[in-house]
């Protein structure tokens, strides 16, 4: 992995909160070793409670204060059509997320400026922290909106990775225009008593419960730990 | 190195925001990495000229500060160096957030313009006079901060900041102001310069309140008094050899800005000697209010940032060290 790849497509997860995530993938592709995961959000590891560049390599912009992502990737999908570059640039959003203003106005000068190399994707599980999204500051209809800031949307099951994968080549084939993949999602999916249960949005589980959930996913602990400390 | 500085009876008057403005022309025939952002303000900040020269290289984003800042951080991102211009309250105070995560934190080559600071901005009134970007900028780790006294001053400022690795906050005003510096001042990011040596105290200041100083040291002078003038043009990274040495050769400072007292440069000045040598300060500021509508040069009076509010805190400050 070279995080420094002038070529590279660029991926910002505007939803710095999401880290467990973030970092597992990282690790899994080889930005660092597995086993630097069993030091997140602590004094000496690298990996921040929030995505941070100075501190994990590969990480392109620090993030984790809510909707400043999509600006960003506005900048660098300008920076690429400036260089007549044929990097694509992705933004990983959240739905609760999409009740910031500045979201908007990113979303506004990306379909002016028809930013075709660009593609943000919601993660769109109906939750944030306090409950469901529609019962917080309602969304609704978040595909019109996106339509309505003349982006291109396709709406998927944010499970189904054919279908998943279907829609980066759409949105990569679609021109003169900048692509949101809106991705249905549940949040815990797979877990009978975490499924779409806002009160997981941010709550780790208790060992007995994380035993449990990964017995359900057909795993174990065991099998996890050994696997990160041998990483 | 000092240069001394000596104002001639009637002082030519530029528009800082136009060195900006010329000097991102110069930059940008030099670099093809530079970048030009502006928020619905044109004409204002005068990044017209570079809009003219290098139209596939000026982005205009609308009145949207807050995006702006994230644009210019992907672009710094990908290799670019965005400058952004838009007036210093929405620069500092609306996308203060960004600054601080996207930019500052990332430590991306983001650099910023923020014009109309001061209460010399005028008739727009209190929400178009920024008067905090001092403090707040300079609280931001990674962040670098220029106050610019005059035409040639920006527009070494704006040179400066495009050489600098990082994120660089440049503020300039609104109207003309006399150009006390000539093309052949030294300029140094992160040092201050001596503009008048004396020995008695040392006015320290920045943007136009250095003019400011240097007619204060003038009535001074007929007074018997001989007071240092320092232009402290870079805030953050602050030049603090400079500043202990005149604490330390002077015995007695008064600051001079045109800002808020709390947080900006004389806040800036005191926790340095406090360290190493304290000595009687005297702050010449905007006295934690918000400013109002009026013709610049009457507010400047008004809100006591002339020279003869500089000479009054001069002769308090001397009153202490003699004490």
């Amino acid at each position: 992995c070279d995080p420094a790849w002038p070529q590279r497509d660029v991926w910002h997860f505007s939803i710095g909160h999401v880290t467990p995530v973030i970092y597992s993938l990282m690790a899994e592709r080889g930005y660092f070793p597995l086993a630097d995961l069993m030091r997140f959000r602590t004094f000496a590891g690298h990996l921040q409670g929030h995505p941070s560049h100075h501190d994990t390599p590969g990480i392109e912009v620090s993030s984790g204060s809510l909707g400043q992502g999509l600006s960003v990737c506005c900048g660098v999908a300008m920076a690429a059509r400036l260089d007549g570059s044929p990097r694509r640039v992705y933004c990983v959003m959240g739905d609760g997320e999409q009740q910031e203003g500045q979201i908007w106005e990113a979303a506004m000068f990306a379909g002016h400026r028809r930013l075709d190399n660009l593609c943000g994707i919601v993660d769109y599980n109906r939750k944030q922290i306090d409950g469901d999204v529609e019962d917080i500051c309602g969304i609704r209809p978040l595909a019109d909106k996106w339509r309505a800031f003349r982006w291109n949307v396709i709406e998927v099951d944010g499970h189904d990775i054919p279908q998943i994968l279907r829609a980066f080549a759409a949105a990569r084939a679609h021109r003169g225009a900048p692509s949101v993949i809106l991705a249905h999602t549940v949040m815990g999916e797979g877990v009978s008593f975490m499924a779409d249960d806002y009160r997981w949005h941010g709550k780790p589980p208790k060992p007995a419960e994380s035993e449990r959930a990964l017995a359900e996913l057909g795993t174990s602990f065991a099998e996890w730990s050994a696997r990160l400390l041998a990483g | 190195m000092s240069t001394t500085i000596t104002l001639p009876e009637k002082v030519e008057k530029k528009k800082t925001r136009e060195g900006f403005g010329r000097a991102l022309v110069a930059l940008g025939e030099q670099d093809p990495r530079i970048v030009v952002l502006v928020g619905d303000l044109t004409e204002s900040t005068m990044v017209s000229f570079f809009a003219e020269r290098f139209p596939e290289r000026f982005i205009e984003v609308g009145v949207a500060e807050q995006n702006m800042m994230g644009i210019a951080a992907g672009l710094a991102a990908a290799g670019k160096i965005p400058f952004l211009a838009t007036y210093g309250a929405f620069a500092s105070c609306r996308a203060a957030d960004q600054v601080r995560v996207t930019v500052a934190y990332t430590g991306l080559d983001v650099k910023i313009g923020g014009a109309h600071g001061g209460i010399s901005v005028g008739p727009d009134g209190a929400t178009h006079q920024a008067m905090e970007e001092i403090s707040i900028i300079r609280s931001i780790p990674n962040m670098s901060l220029i106050v610019p006294c005059d035409y040639e001053e920006t527009y070494k400022a704006t040179i400066a900041a495009a050489r600098h690795r990082g994120p660089v906050y440049i503020r300039f005003g609104r109207e003309d102001v006399p150009v006390v510096t000539a093309e052949e001042t030294p300029f140094t990011f992160g040092r201050g310069e001596v503009f008048a040596e004396g020995r008695d105290l040392t006015i320290i200041a920045c943007g136009v309140m250095v003019y400011e100083a240097l007619r204060a040291r003038e009535a001074l002078l007929e007074r018997g008094i001989e007071a240092r003038v320092v232009d402290l043009h870079t805030i953050k990274p602050l030049d603090r050899v400079l500043v202990e040495r005149c604490a330390w050769e002077t015995g007695a400072i008064v600051t001079a800005e045109e800002h808020q007292v709390n947080g900006g440069l004389g806040g800036a000045v005191a926790e340095a000697v406090v360290h190493t040598h304290p000595v009687p300060m005297e702050f010449v500021a905007v006295m934690d209010r918000f400013g109002q509508s009026g013709r610049p040069d009457e507010l400047m009076e008004a809100f006591g940032l002339k020279a003869h509010d500089i000479v009054a805190a001069a002769e308090r400050v001397l009153e202490r060290k003699t004490q």
